[in-house]
């Protein structure tokens, strides 16, 4: 008999069966826990009043990024909550024998950029972590998805988790993108076009020419995002690049034990014929450079658009949610997005910290200087990145530019650190949520790519990047 | 965790869609090691003004919702961040039961992890639900878990679907730590078997 063709997640979630009690939730085996300090004190405080231990040290890695400051950090976190929050991580993984990596040490960074940087993040795996955008690991073509804290609490205590299977959704863009266009327009405008609840009770696995053309951060941008689009986890299957990617990095298997994962891992691709239960296709070649008007991912137009009218829309409440949106971002129906002016910059995030996206937004500033009146931030996302660029000579390119250099973490994705907007203030970001109040109370976020960061920095309003390179 | 059975409760409405995360709890709020004391931080943006005051038009700040404690809400409710703050702020401030066209996935799981019940209902029937809540202090909706309907002020009832397996852990309160801890020897089993299959994923002894 021919076995039925399977997808990636079929193949992923089939291997991590544990236990399928008849109501069909079933225990899947965690393979790597990712750990940072806002969400999770709460789940060892449970593990410590239920007398309870970590199972595998050895398959969790924890690091502190929501709240690490990005300027100079030789006096420590003044603020006193974030400091106790990073203290308590440090105790809880000193207390249950997990690998922590400090503030001082060069690895640390965001959780979702140093996982893949440390090898941690392996193919065919489960990785979870309390965090959304947990989702970035499946571009390595591994099972990744945001819990909770109570599930944290179980994973630390079993390794394992309680889940229902997801239906296969298959997002297909093909072609090749045009000049100027990156994994972030491409995501944007998948977004744009199924919407922030497009793939709920879904994994989403990307397919297709242009996904294959993108370099490894490329896809972790386009994982990332996934989230934003409804779905938990994003997959991408595992090809050459990502095995060259991996090769080598320090959690990564060596040797004899590298071929036979590699062997295990080229197993892993949907067969031919196995059946999503949803199938989108994009063009590449039709994709523009996004930018987001409003307070929702899927608010999203070609950079070339014009601020929508809520008189155009039909359905009452998303009409209403248009009208909210616009008011709190200070934006009139009919203007060109490409006149509104921006205040602040942020460069950096689990989306667009990586090497890839300092480089293009340092292609966009070179022998150019941000716009007057404009306070531009690039924040790498982890302390490699940063020693990297800076063997590249970008932070000389951005500082030369007017561009402030800072130390890695979360920063003003969500603010939760002194780096924050002010109301009113309009901010081209290259994070992932343009949410009321996400980068400060009152501040309105205009989400794109690197280099149309850079280029709005540069113009003082959003800009169109293909003028410039 | 608090079983969920059954509840009777004013049901505030929001009739706003993509309510996400960031909007129930801010993210100012997440720098607590503690799982209490949030529902003052509930809503806060759309709750106080910038002076910290209450701001009277928004829903809960209304003296008919004050004590409410079922909220019916817009399409995609509890998008976003994965923060567990958001259903420990619903549940501090006294709601226990939201209803929804649909809610985001890791909110959904979140609430079943703390006795909160999250009800999907059609667009008909939250339309009527809407109506309802917009009733003030007569906006009392019955929620029973086991027979799965909600009883509306004028005595009709509306079924909703809940996954059994969950509907099982609220109704009885179940901790799922302490049940996964049972299946010990399978974890045992499956990491055993592990280690020959994909050995280095295995631990470095």
């Amino acid at each position: 008999m021919i076995p039925k063709p399977r997808t990636l997640f079929d193949k992923i979630w089939e291997s991590h069966l544990v236990d399928v009690p008849p109501d069909g939730t079933a225990l899947i085996y965690i393979d790597r826990h990712l750990v940072h300090e806002v969400t999770s004190p709460q789940a060892f405080e449970g593990l410590r009043l239920n007398k309870r231990r970590v199972r595998r040290p050895d398959a969790t890695l924890a690091v502190a990024d929501h709240n690490v400051p990005t300027t100079d950090r030789a006096g420590g976190i003044t603020d006193e909550e974030s400091r106790i929050q990073v203290e308590t991580l440090a105790a809880n993984c000193r207390e249950h024998g997990i690998t922590y990596l400090s503030m001082d040490d060069i690895r640390q960074g965001i959780v979702h950029i140093i996982g893949p940087e440390q090898g941690f993040t392996l193919p065919g795996t489960t990785i979870v972590c309390g965090d959304s955008h947990t989702a970035t690991h499946g571009a390595f073509g591994a099972l990744a998805f945001g819990i909770g804290t109570t599930e944290v609490e179980h994973v630390l205590a079993t390794q394992t988790l309680l889940q229902r299977p997801a239906k296969n959704m298959r997002v297909t863009v093909e072609g090749a993108l045009p000049l100027g266009v990156t994994a972030k327009d491409m995501i944007l405008a998948i977004i744009g076009k199924i919407g922030t609840a497009g793939g709920t009770g879904h994994v989403i696995e990307y397919a297709g020419e242009a996904i294959r053309a993108l370099t490894m951060e490329g896809r972790m941008t386009v994982c990332n995002m996934t989230v934003e689009a409804g779905a938990r986890a994003g997959l991408i299957a595992p090809d050459e690049k990502t095995f060259d990617y991996l090769r080598g990095r320090p959690f990564a298997p060596k040797a004899g034990a590298w071929e036979q994962a590699l062997a295990y891992w080229k197993t892993l691709p949907s067969d031919k014929g196995a059946v999503f239960a949803r199938d989108v296709t994009l063009d590449a070649a039709e994709i523009a450079p996004m930018v987001t008007w409003g307070t929702s991912p899927e608010d999203v137009l070609p950079v070339t658009g014009r601020v929508p009218d809520p008189r155009d829309v039909a359905d009452e409440a998303k009409r209403a949610a248009m009208i909210r949106s616009l008011e709190y971002m200070g934006l009139t129906p009919g203007t060109p997005l490409a006149e509104i002016k921006i205040e602040r910059v942020f460069i950096g995030s689990c989306t667009n910290g990586r090497i890839e996206d300092l480089r293009a937004a340092a292609a966009v500033a070179q022998g150019r200087h941000v716009a007057p009146g404009v306070a531009a931030m690039i924040v790498p996302g982890s302390g490699l990145v940063k020693d990297q660029a800076e063997d590249e000579g970008l932070d000389k390119i951005f500082l030369a530019a007017g561009f402030e250099w800072r130390e890695p973490g979360c920063s003003m994705c969500l603010a939760m650190n002194a780096d924050k907007l002010e109301p009113g203030e309009h901010c081209a970001s290259t994070s992932n949520r343009n949410f009321e109040g996400r980068q400060g109370r009152g501040g309105r976020t205009h989400l794109m790519s690197p280099a149309m960061a850079a280029a709005a920095a540069v113009a003082g309003r959003i800009a169109d990047v293909r003028k410039l390179v | 965790m608090n079983k969920f059975t059954t509840l009777t409760g004013v049901a505030a409405p929001l009739p706003m869609i993509n309510v996400d995360t960031d909007k129930i709890i801010p993210k100012q709020f997440l720098k607590t090691i503690k799982r209490t004391g949030l529902g003052k931080a509930l809503f806060f943006e759309m709750r106080y003004d910038d002076q910290g005051k209450e701001r009277p038009d928004f829903v809960l700040n209304k003296p008919a919702y004050r004590a409410a404690k079922i909220l019916v809400a817009g399409a995609n409710f509890g998008c976003g961040s994965s923060r567990e703050h958001a259903p420990w702020a619903l549940l501090d401030f006294g709601i226990s039961c939201v209803i929804a066209e649909d809610f985001a996935d890791i909110f959904h799981n979140n609430c079943f992890k703390n006795g909160i019940l999250p009800i999907k209902l059609a667009k008909e029937e939250m339309a009527k639900l809407f109506d309802d809540a917009e009733r003030g202090a007569n906006a009392t909706l019955t929620v029973d878990l086991d027979s799965q309907t909600i009883r509306g002020p004028d005595g009709g009832t509306i079924h909703f679907e809940i996954d059994p397996f969950l509907k099982h852990l609220l109704l009885n309160g179940l901790d799922d730590v302490g049940l996964t801890m049972q299946k010990n020897a399978k974890i045992d089993g499956y990491e055993e078997k592990q280690k020959h299959l994909q050995p280095w994923l295995a631990a470095k002894s």
